[in-house]
């Protein structure tokens, strides 16, 4: 079997990374941002493991970085989460582009 | 003497207490709080008192007494201190202010009975007396000008203390304008005065050293020296205080507050701090300015001259009151002008402080008997009382006490220091001595107007029948005309003279005799008016209807001061700045916010509030500068 280069790694967390920004822009609705904010998090966590793997063989700063971070997202969604059920409850709504008070 | 600062000092803490706590005290434990502090503040000057005119005596003068401590230090020779300075005329105020602040403490207890405010007017009281204090053992010229300024707020807050009624914010308001204006003067005439001398201390400044004069010797401005302009400012801002014509515009107004404040401040206290300031300043007066001396002689016989005429024809017996607290001061300020400082010479100096002191006396007795008439039949108006001999016993023959001490006749003490500046005045000018004696003559027929219609002429009838004070408001009457009978003979030269050397006094009996002649002569004539109703007056007045109106009108200084400020410097000069101000300097302001809010409006359209517009952009963004670091 041929080896698995660290490139092959690189191109699915890119595609991770971009599903994530092109959901992030397009999804109207809160939960789905929410989610699309995960996609790009985690290609970020392989990115770490992967660099951590291939150049670093023997340390472990970017597993450690990578549980932490995700530890930190888990963190940030029950906020969002919390956020999302407040605004649900004053604008019965999530969709995104009912939300503009706050530019005034 | 170290426990003299503690005089000062408590009406402070009292002003602090009362001021703080008060809302929780019930109002009667806020007066009795105020009228103990200030029973052991007067307790403590008696003693202070007592101590400095037994001890203090050095070689036959007595030695001043003083404690400083530095309090600004600006650089190494320019410094301000605050301190206390124990000298005859400082320990003679000490007893005058706490005498009467004392006696009108008691006074309100009775007299501000269910007001409004009661324990606020205790504060005022305190803070007032504290200030008052603080000016008298100044030690320096500018700590009396921090302490002017306190009792002039202090004056303010208590004109105004009904400030629900539009006069009487009206009345706050002129006083404290007024008074302002003239210590822009004083200011003006203390930073040139310590300019030219580099010291601000009354002890070095009154220590008869010429040398500190030197640097000003030459200098001079429109043919005066310096120094004697310094002086004549000074004087100006004394005046102010001490409502010397044309500055006495705000005093009769002043009247709009509660009669005991009256009292105290406008009869008593604070109106004599332009005295003292002259007195105080004396020796410089004398050696640098002789001429600014002869300025303030003219200014008090003006003054006198001038409110004597005007109170004769008031209505309102507390402007009568207010017109001749403005003449007596006018008395004082003659005395301190036609005085010299050694020996001898210095009889008007004596006068003048022993005219200070019973006139506090007596005057704060004249008001605060009005003060007891007013509580009985609640008007100010002499029209609304007569008759009220039977129903005021007390009131009546402590007034009347008060009247006869006023009024020039022995042995009340009154005669004995007018007497005296009188006599100093004709020693120093007969024409001057002769104004002075008409002014007299007039001080005792306007005074005996006011008794007669009070007491007497024609009854008017009341809703109900007015009744004596209450026991806290008698009280300070008789004390206050304890005093007036006896102060008289206290041979005064023998503590307070202008070179703290002692005085003899002897009566001088062809000025005395004649005085007492013209007053009695006053006091007949008015009796005869006034005493039974009658229509002479208002036949007299409709006789001389011009002069009478004129003078009813305060010879239309107000209306005066009126023009000039509403129609020449509100068109002329404040107009045109506020228009500019406007137009001009917020023009320029608002033209910014317009243009920035013009600006802003522009570019609020980039913030559209959608985040994931911002994300867009971000992106954008980033990938156009990947692309330029990339293949640029």
């Amino acid at each position: 079997m041929e080896k698995l280069h660290l490139e092959y790694y690189l191109v699915v967390s890119i595609i991770m990374f971009f599903a994530g920004i092109y959901g992030f822009i397009t999804r109207r609705n809160l939960l789905a941002i929410l989610i699309s904010i995960e996609l790009i998090l985690n290609s970020v966590d392989i990115n770490f493991a992967l660099f951590n793997r291939f150049l670093f063989p023997g340390q472990l700063e970017g597993f450690f970085f990578t549980l932490f971070a995700i530890g930190v997202s888990a963190c940030e969604t029950a906020v969002a989460i919390a956020i999302i059920i407040n605004i649900y409850r004053n604008i019965r709504n999530i969709q995104v582009k009912n939300l503009e008070q706050l530019k005034d | 003497m170290e426990y003299t600062f503690i005089i000062v000092l408590l009406p402070f803490l009292s002003f602090l207490f009362l001021g703080l706590a008060g809302k929780k005290l019930a109002p009667r434990v806020a007066g009795y709080v105020g009228t103990a502090v200030l029973a052991i503040s007067a307790a403590l000057s008696y003693l202070a008192a007592w101590q400095y005119f037994t001890t203090a005596k050095v070689g036959g003068v007595f030695k001043p007494w003083s404690m400083d401590f530095r309090w600004l230090n600006f650089t190494k020779d320019l410094h301000i201190d605050l301190g206390m300075l124990i000298d005859p005329i400082a320990v003679m105020m000490l007893v005058v202010i706490t005498t009467v602040s004392l006696m009108v403490h008691l006074y309100s207890i009775g007299y501000m009975h269910g007001e409004r405010g009661f324990q606020r007017y205790y504060a005022f009281l305190s803070l007032f007396t504290f200030s008052m204090l603080g000016l008298v053992v100044a030690t320096n010229i500018f700590q009396m000008y921090i302490f002017w300024e306190l009792v002039g707020v202090s004056s303010y807050l208590l004109i105004g203390f009904y400030y629900t009624k539009p006069e009487a914010v009206a009345a706050s308001k002129k006083a404290f304008i007024v008074t302002r204006f003239a210590d822009l003067g004083f200011l003006v005439g203390i930073l040139l005065l310590s300019f030219y001398t580099g010291t601000f201390s009354f002890e070095r400044l009154t220590s008869g050293d010429a040398s500190l004069f030197n640097e000003a010797g030459g200098v001079t401005f429109m043919g005066c020296s310096v120094i004697g302009w310094a002086l004549a400012l000074i004087f100006i801002g004394g005046a102010g205080k001490s409502a010397m014509f044309p500055l006495h515009v705000w005093l009769p107004d002043a009247m709009e507050g509660p009669t005991p404040v009256s009292a105290l401040i406008h009869a008593a206290t604070m109106v004599v701090a332009g005295v003292y300031l002259v007195a105080r300043l004396f020796p410089v007066y004398y050696l640098e300015a002789p001429d600014v001396l002869v300025l303030i002689a003219i200014v008090g016989a003006v003054t006198s001259l001038y409110a004597a005429v005007v109170a004769c024809v008031q209505t309102d017996i507390k402007r009568v009151l207010a017109f001749s607290t403005i003449s007596q001061i006018g008395f004082m300020m003659v005395g301190l002008g036609v005085s010299g400082l050694e020996g001898h010479e210095g009889l008007g100096y004596m006068a003048s402080m022993f005219h200070l002191f019973t006139h506090a006396m007596f005057k704060a007795l004249l008001f605060l008997g009005a003060g007891a008439i007013i509580h009985a039949v609640h008007s100010n108006e002499m029209g609304h009382m007569g008759g009220l001999r039977k129903y005021l016993p007390v009131t009546r023959f402590t007034f009347l006490i008060a009247c006869l001490a006023i009024a020039g006749i022995p042995p009340f003490s009154g005669f004995f220091s007018k007497d005296e500046i009188l006599a100093a005045t004709f020693h120093f000018s007969p024409l001057l001595g002769a104004v002075m004696s008409f002014t007299a003559g007039l001080t005792a027929f306007y005074m005996f107007r006011l008794y007669y219609r009070i007491f007497w002429n024609k009854e008017t009838r009341h809703d109900h029948a007015p009744h004596e004070a209450p026991r806290s408001m008698t009280i300070p009457l008789v004390f206050l005309a304890f005093v007036t009978l006896v102060a008289g003979p206290i041979p005064f030269g023998k503590f307070v003279t202008s070179d703290r050397a002692e005085y003899l006094i002897h009566l001088d009996w062809t000025v005395a005799g004649a005085s007492v002649a013209i007053a009695l002569v006053a006091i007949a004539l008015a009796t005869l008016l006034y005493r039974k109703e009658s229509a002479i007056p208002d036949r007299l007045a409709t006789s001389f209807k011009g002069l009478y109106t004129a003078a009813y009108k305060r010879f239309y200084l107000d209306e005066l001061y009126l023009f000039v400020t509403k129609k020449i410097i509100f068109n002329g000069i404040s107009r045109p700045i506020a228009w500019f101000d406007r137009h001009v300097v917020d023009g320029t302001m608002n033209g910014f916010a317009t243009l920035s809010q013009r600006v802003s409006c522009a570019i609020r359209g980039f913030q559209s509030g959608q985040v994931q517009q911002y994300v867009m952009v971000i992106l954008l963004g980033t990938l156009f500068i990947t692309v330029l670091v990339l293949f640029i």
